[in-house]
């Protein structure tokens, strides 16, 4: 019998393993149709201990375009969580209910905790600041769909590059590409954390560190815009001075690469202004729908689905 | 010089590095036990010039790891009917488990008691671990 494997952290994969799972998740996107009894008789479990609209009705959507169905619950406060349950006796019950599930949980390592007693896969929908490895490989799949491969490719992150998760966790995962630099564009206050930019640069990454989004548009071929969320903050003044900085608009892109791409995790806030959303170079919302099939690619390969019949 | 008798059966912590010998007395709760033991502090040593030494008259269970996070230049000595039997040398461990806290207030191992923190070195002159949940590094402190 095989090891049972888990999506915790991007690195459970191996970048041949993420480049099979792209490649199936491009197969999938062009023709959904195939693949629609995949997962036929399988039951996703989403175990959401805090609320994800986004990420939860993306499994969803993934399992049930498969053809498995789901059960869980959206909500900490409404399961038996709120009686004291461990995570430990939760994932050991769900693994007779399901057949794969995935957690969300605002405490850092509750997956990879629940993976250690779970019976089935487990898949990380995002841990408190920690990881969230599905969308870094929606991220992946995005990159790869508009431009083909990740090499070559100038790779700027602005926004909140403190504690948004998503930045650290592609940064990470590209660099296993060998992209050997990053532009990044952020205040002092939510610049990458020192930790991860000595790890980067220990590997031979080049950081080129700037505070405008505008000094280095022309240069950059993918640009990840993130929210600066207020949860992050200790207090609101430093919100409030910080929210309205390196606000993307039609003015600031003047000067950007005609076939450049804008990405962002979502939701936003005011950091994409509404007039780029018709730019043919704004493809948040088709990366937003392509993190489906990469969720499908990814539930195929854990449960082992034969997708040669 | 101060003397202090040799003990039968038991354990000898020696070489431990001055001031680390009432810490380390401290934490394995030895002023709680009812067999003899004795803390010796700044005692002349050649190859330190000064150590805290503890003997314990009784066979107890003591994790090297645990003696290796406060201080690696112990050597534990096992001793029998007078004389010795093995001798230790405790190593800064470069797996932890449940022998100390994470430091990120945000870890699931801080909130769900019955998990015991894993923690692996990243290095040894800071004494900095990575945490194997949440992995973030905790700098152990005594």
């Amino acid at each position: 019998m095989n090891k049972l494997r888990h999506l915790i952290d991007p690195e459970d994969f191996t970048t041949k393993e993420l480049d099979e799972l792209i490649k199936l998740a491009k197969e999938m996107y062009h023709h959904p149709e195939k693949y629609n009894e995949a997962c036929k008789g399988k039951i996703l479990g989403t175990l959401f201990y805090e609320p994800s609209t986004r990420t939860r009705l993306s499994f969803e959507s993934a399992m049930l375009r498969l053809g498995g169905s789901i059960l869980g619950f959206s909500d900490a406060a409404t399961s038996s969580v709120s009686k004291g349950e461990s995570i430990a006796d939760t994932i050991r019950v769900i693994s007779s209910y399901a057949d794969i599930a995935v957690m969300r949980h605002p405490k850092e390592g509750a997956p990879k905790l629940a993976s250690k007693y779970a019976h089935i896969p487990i898949i990380n929908g995002g841990d408190g600041g920690h990881q969230h490895p599905t969308q870094t490989l929606t991220d992946l799949l995005t990159i790869h769909m508009y431009k083909g491969a990740f090499e070559n490719q100038t790779i700027a992150f602005c926004g909140d590059l403190k504690f948004g998760r998503t930045v650290h966790s592609l940064i990470r995962t590209l660099a296993r590409y060998n992209i050997k630099q990053f532009i990044l564009i952020s205040p002092e206050e939510l610049s990458l954390p020192d930790s991860l930019k000595r790890s980067l640069i220990k590997d031979g990454v080049t950081l080129k560190e700037v505070s405008t989004l505008e000094e280095v548009m022309n240069e950059i071929d993918i640009l990840y815009m993130t929210r600066i969320q207020k949860e992050r903050f200790f207090n609101e003044a430093d919100y409030n001075r910080l929210k309205g900085s390196y606000i993307l608009d039609l003015a600031k892109i003047k000067t950007a690469k005609k076939d450049m791409i804008i990405m962002h995790p979502l939701p936003r806030v005011n950091e994409i202004a509404y007039e780029l959303d018709q730019d043919p170079r704004a493809v948040y919302f088709e990366q937003a729908k392509l993190g489906i099939y990469i969720r499908m690619a990814l539930i195929t390969k854990l449960l082992e689905v034969d997708l040669t019949c | 010089m101060l003397e202090v008798t040799s003990i039968k059966k038991g354990i000898v912590l020696d070489h431990i590095t001055v001031g680390n010998g009432l810490k380390i007395f401290n934490k394995l709760m030895l002023d709680q036990v009812d067999y003899p033991v004795v803390l010796l502090m700044n005692v002349p040593s050649k190859a330190m010039g000064r150590k805290d030494i503890i003997k314990i008259e009784n066979n107890i269970d003591i994790d090297l790891a645990f003696l290796g996070l406060i201080d690696d230049s112990i050597t534990v000595n096992i001793i029998k009917e007078g004389k010795l039997g093995q001798k230790k040398k405790v190593e800064i461990p470069k797996n932890v488990k449940g022998l100390f806290s994470c430091h990120n207030p945000r870890c699931i191992t801080n909130f769900d008691d019955y998990v015991k923190p894993e923690f692996e070195l990243v290095s040894s002159d800071t004494l900095s671990y990575q945490c194997e949940y949440c992995e973030e590094i905790t700098e152990y402190k005594i």
